[in-house]
């Protein structure tokens, strides 16, 4: 009896211990890439580093404007294809396809969700750059390498479908019956129901599977590390190189060691990365919430 | 009413071509590799370490690559296993009070959705600030905290489901918080561990970012954790741009196998979490 007093006693203890450890890494990330990047600050003021575009580490210059609006760019069009794509696919799995259609869809989006970031950038790098390359920036009239803000946003939709398909496809599932019927009894199309109630229930759900899409595609780092051209200015157009925050890193870590400052200046895009995508997660996390409430019960 | 028709007629046709379009990625990432990896696949491939260096080693296979990647994962998984397990008991109501619970889960589920090269690059500084260079252990830390928010949310999801009876059945036969944790709900839960277990394996072993600093690259297969390893992601990421066709074959070969794990991961999850099923109470 005791035996057992003792272990219930320890095992509790140690479950205790280690839930206690990892509720405050999440803290523990933050004050140690703040503390990494203090350096940086304490040699250039906030707005240098964020507004100039000087991105020159040999010189001892960190501008960051030309990446984050490299950043800003891939992520923003990755979202703009996916987006619509994401919730007409999404709504026709919920409500127009027949059950057997979606029992064979629902594997489909559970394999590309499970495909591995490097292998989303490899086939983008075999066929989307020569793609790029060789067809569609001549017929826009522009040169290009196919190592673009294109492909990479175009590779990132891709990646990015399965996370908001099937999260609108949850909720969209989650919509009582009744509205629905309501809706169509008194002579909507189906479409209409679709349009003015269904998305209508839905919004809080849309726009945390948006927000969790973005977090996604604004961290993702190896796939677009592969196609986006690495150069640190702000792209003239499209299908002109660029660079990521995330893919940054990627790149910079073999030689950060041998300059004073770069090591802390890679800190502080890690730091600007983590919050970015931290602040995205948490509204989307509270608004999904607030829609599993809604209906639930 | 003919407006309303058409309207619905037009956006009835986009879906179907959104469809078309997702099942098109698919179908485009998975032919690439197959068309590109099946061919690239030999028996020396499978069976020879790497040799030369990165970028313009010609010579020799990827099986450092392929036990690499068990060699992070593996162990990864079981540590996030372990750990992952302690939390998600721990997060019932006997334990914890709800609103702490809530509270934790809101933080797994921000840590789940952060990018790995920021577990990655934490790692480096730890491993920096202790003196460590890159190796298989550094690589295996990397992958565990990267796993534990998506092991840990997994399970939890079916140990809330746990039925309440069930526990007061265990306690009114007089058995202890953990033994009811332990034994019943573990027991109970195990469908959804089973799969929030491989989900994390499937995350972990694909996953380039977190160890491309940490586990660094080596053309041999380690021999002790302090020493640099090669994984199938590192490979690719690495090899992918070579201007020597042999070895972007072996980047091409390593997204096959990597791809071919992935997917048994994902079938065997379903298998076993329909057969798991038949052993719990409904």
């Amino acid at each position: 009896m005791e035996k057992r007093l003792l272990r219930d006693f320890i095992g509790t203890k140690l479950m205790l211990g280690i839930t206690i450890v990892i509720s405050v890494l999440f803290f523990i990330i933050f004050f140690i890439l703040l503390a990494r990047s203090i350096p940086l600050l304490g040699e250039a003021s906030l707005q240098e580093i964020l507004f100039s575009s000087l991105w020159n580490p040999e010189k001892g210059s960190f501008g960051l404007a030309g990446i984050l609006v490299g950043t800003i760019l891939v992520t923003g069009i990755s979202l703009l294809i996916a987006i619509p794509i994401s919730l007409l696919c999404a709504i026709y799995i919920s409500e127009y396809a027949h059950e057997r259609i979606r029992h064979i869809l629902r594997p489909f989006l559970d394999v590309l969700a499970g495909v591995p970031s490097v292998v989303y950038g490899l086939c983008a790098f075999i066929v989307l750059v020569p793609f790029t390359r060789d067809y569609l920036a001549p017929m826009f009239g522009v040169e290009s390498t196919g190592l673009c803000v294109f492909t990479a946003a175009f590779i990132l939709a891709i990646m990015v479908f399965p996370i908001i398909i099937s999260l609108c496809i949850e909720c969209f599932s989650a919509i009582p019956i009744e509205l629905k019927e309501a809706s169509l009894s008194i002579g909507a199309t189906k479409w209409e129901t679709v349009k003015k109630v269904i998305f209508k229930a839905s919004r809080p759900s849309i726009i945390s599977a948006i927000l969790l899409g973005f977090g996604r595609a604004f961290g993702e780092t190896i796939a677009v590390n592969m196609v986006v051209g690495g150069v640190p200015k702000i792209p003239g157009n499209l299908f002109n190189p660029a660079q990521t925050l995330a893919s940054l890193i990627a790149s910079a870590y073999g030689e950060m060691m041998s300059v004073p400052l770069y090591e802390s200046a890679l800190m502080f895009v890690a730091l600007l990365l983590f919050i970015v995508v931290v602040i995205f997660n948490i509204l989307g996390v509270l608004f999904l919430r607030r829609s599993r409430r809604r209906y639930r019960s | 009413m003919n407006k309303r028709v058409l309207e619905q007629n037009i956006f009835k046709a986009l879906m179907i071509i959104s469809v078309g379009i997702v099942i098109g990625s698919l179908v485009f990432i998975v032919g690439t590799i197959i068309v590109n990896g099946a061919f690239s696949i030999t028996l020396e491939m499978l069976t020879q370490t790497s040799s030369g260096g990165y970028y313009l080693g010609r010579g020799g296979g990827i099986l450092n690559a392929i036990l690499g990647s068990l060699l992070l994962a593996l162990p990864a998984t079981a540590l996030a296993y372990l750990i992952g397990i302690g939390i998600s008991l721990f997060l019932q109501r006997e334990f914890l009070h709800p609103k702490i619970a809530s509270l934790i889960r809101m933080s797994l589920d921000i840590l789940w959705g952060i990018p790995s090269i920021i577990y990655g690059i934490f790692c480096l500084m730890i491993m920096v600030a202790l003196g460590i260079g890159a190796s298989l252990i550094a690589g295996i830390v990397a992958l565990t905290l990267l796993e534990i928010p998506i092991i840990t949310r997994s399970m939890d999801e079916s140990i809330k489901m746990v039925p309440i009876g069930l526990k007061e059945g265990s306690y009114s036969l007089g058995s202890t918080k953990f033994e009811t944790a332990i034994k019943v709900v573990r027991r109970q839960a195990r469908p959804g561990i089973i799969a929030g277990v491989l989900l994390g394996l499937g995350r972990g072993i694909g996953d380039a970012a977190s160890i491309l600093f940490t586990a660094g690259f080596s053309d041999s297969i380690p021999a002790s954790l302090s020493d640099s390893t090669a994984a199938l992601p590192t490979m690719i990421y690495h090899l992918y741009s070579s201007p020597i066709p042999a070895v972007r074959e072996k980047a091409y070969a390593a997204a096959f196998i990597l791809m071919v794990i992935v997917t048994i991961i994902s079938i065997l999850s379903r298998r076993m979490t329909r057969k798991s099923m038949r052993y719990i109470i409904k």
